[in-house]
């Protein structure tokens, strides 16, 4: 469980995150939506000690991420940032294999590359486990640090805007694998995701963030209405119910 | 090499799936080999600059020549291990720490003891206590910088890097205003010591540089999987666990006082760090600086005792060391500013 106790984080005059108070539940997956500028992205740097809070705390089962070493955190709780410059030439492998650092401080065991070929299999980046990232397209380069979070074998696994530059159909692989990861290995998924409409048909709960503030959390089906919609965004946004799943409707 | 050229990693054809195991197993092959190759080639310049052309008694002439040598690998590898760190750190491979200022600084106090005490007090000083002198200064003025920008938790490298420029410019612009109000005589003896020069090197400081330079390099080997880490940026490194900061701090320590012991014994020598930095990336093609590290030795050492070599043979010490490195790293510098910018 991820609790976030008056969490505060100014810039200048400006609070970005503005006595953020919430708890993320064990298990499955958990959306982060707002509008640009809500201060979501800044949550999630704060809740992975990316970046200090001005004020309140943040726990993860019970450690706060501000005073625990930082290399007890990194085996409970990954994190991948959206723009993934890179200014190291690293193969997938090699990049793979760097989320094993926290367990093994950099002398990799048979059980180590084991479960490299494991998370490589997972994303289905075997074949090109050898080309350099600078070589992989922008879906390839993505679903690599995906996996080097998977291997990074933490409980909670933090991704802001992991559909960041995906096309459609990338985007539906990458929130299926999130998915289907929540599940096969009983992580705790946190995204911050743009599109209402991906966070509807893949996370178990959702948490809508507006000038700094946390305005509405719950499940899925109780988040995906036309008033809280309309209100996290300022935008008239309709729901329908299409094979089962809510979709907004906001392009017209 | 052309710009489409690819590190050297075995092409694996589409479609296989090489266990991890078997890929890593190979990669580590051929990083041995490399630096097997290196060190032949270290071994072979450092034979070729001990026996070519001895005439008359071997053991004075070996003496001699074999001191060179240890001033050039002890030069060598702090020069190419603070110059690694650097761009590790500040994660830029066409920055070395003499941005810095620390040739500068090195120069700023060369000048001063001239200005102040004339050319006879630089002569006849007593050359340990202007080398502690030098060394304190110069590690003293860069954790002062460090400290002053990193206290204020600002964790931006570049205003670090910035600030280093402009303080560099500072010092050569206060070297250059009291080069001028110097007498002229006093001036070519200054200009002579402002050159890096392996011939005045006293035994006593040697082995006290060795000493200094050793402990720093068994500290930087122990960092050196965390280092790996560092590379990868700050965001990444906290992700997988290492303290950024600390490491950068430590790093930044041994960086300062690597440089200065290298510059205080033989004066500065700018482009030789970007140079085998650079070169030891390229040719061992792998972002390990358990490999990394020695391999830029390695080149240092070929690098500077190639160089002195071609200097006492072909040019007949007609030149300075500083003036061969300076030119091929400074060539070689364009040719690597123009194959980044084309990526």
């Amino acid at each position: 469980m991820i609790e976030i106790r008056n969490v505060t984080k100014r810039y200048g005059e400006h609070a970005v995150v503005d006595r953020v108070s919430l708890t993320i539940p064990r298990g499955g997956v958990t959306s982060i939506i707002g509008a640009n500028g809500a201060g979501k992205s800044t949550l999630l740097s704060i809740i992975s000690r990316l970046l200090p809070a001005d004020e309140g705390t943040v726990t993860v089962d019970g450690m706060d991420v501000a005073t625990t070493p930082t290399e007890r955190l990194a085996r409970r709780l990954a994190i991948l940032r959206q723009d993934n410059h890179m200014p190291v030439r690293l193969t997938v492998r090699e990049l793979v294999a760097f989320g094993r650092f926290p367990h093994t401080g950099g002398r990799l065991t048979a059980e180590d590359h084991r479960l490299v070929d494991e998370a490589l299999r997972y994303f289905e980046l075997t074949d090109l486990a050898d080309r350099h990232l600078d070589q992989l397209s922008g879906g390839q380069r993505q679903r690599a640090f995906v996996a080097m979070t998977l291997c990074q074998d933490t409980d909670y696994v933090l991704l802001d805007e992991p559909l960041n530059n995906l096309d459609m159909r990338h985007s539906v692989q990458m929130m299926r694998r999130l998915r289907r990861m929540a599940e096969d290995y009983g992580k705790t998924v946190v995204i911050v995701v743009h599109d209402i409409n991906f966070a509807s048909c893949h996370s178990d709960v959702i948490v809508a963030m507006k000038h700094g503030r946390v305005i509405a959390q719950g499940p899925t089906a109780e988040m995906m209405t036309p008033e809280i919609l309309g209100e996290v965004y300022d935008l008239d946004i309709d729901v329908h119910e299409l094979s089962g799943r809510r979709i907004g409707v906001y392009f017209a | 090499m052309s710009a489409t050229t690819t590190t050297s990693g075995t092409p694996v054809a589409a479609g296989t799936a090489v266990p991890t195991a078997t890929a890593f197993a190979a990669a580590r092959r051929r990083e041995r080999r490399m630096l097997a190759v290196l060190a032949l080639l270290a071994l072979a310049a450092v034979a070729a600059f001990a026996f070519i052309g001895i005439k008359g008694n071997w053991e004075f002439a070996l003496a001699i020549r074999f001191r060179k040598i240890a001033t050039m690998a002890v030069v060598g590898v702090a020069i190419a291990w603070s110059s690694v760190l650097f761009q590790t750190v500040t994660g830029n491979r066409i920055l070395t720490p003499s941005i810095m200022g620390f040739d500068q600084l090195f120069v700023l106090i060369q000048t001063v003891i001239v200005f102040l005490f004339g050319a006879l007090a630089l002569a006849t000083a007593d050359p340990r206590l202007l080398f502690s002198g030098q060394v304190a200064a110069m590690v003293g003025f860069s954790t002062l910088l460090h400290r002053w920008l990193f206290g204020r938790r600002g964790r931006d490298l570049y205003v670090m890097v910035l600030a280093g420029v402009i303080f560099g410019t500072l010092f050569g612009s206060l070297a250059n205003l009291a080069a001028r109000l110097i007498n002229p005589n006093d001036f070519v003896v200054l200009q002579d010591s402002l050159f890096a020069s392996l011939n005045q090197v006293d035994a006593g400081l040697l082995g006290f540089s060795a000493l200094l330079i050793g402990a720093m390099a068994a500290w930087t080997l122990r960092l050196r999987h965390r280092l790996d880490v560092v590379a990868l940026g700050r965001d990444h490194a906290i992700n997988l666990g290492v303290d950024h900061a600390a490491v950068v701090n430590r790093a930044l320590v041994i960086v300062a006082v690597l440089v200065s012991v290298a510059t205080a014994l033989v004066g500065p020598i700018t482009f030789l760090g970007l140079l085998v930095a650079n070169l030891a990336r390229q040719l061992v093609g792998t972002f390990r600086h358990g490999v990394l590290l020695p391999a830029a030795a390695l080149i240092a050492v070929i690098t500077l005792v190639g160089g002195q070599l071609i200097l006492e043979r072909v040019f007949t010490m007609d030149t300075a060391l500083t003036v061969i490195v300076n030119f091929v790293g400074g060539v070689y510098f364009i040719a690597l500013l123009i194959r980044e910018s084309r990526r």
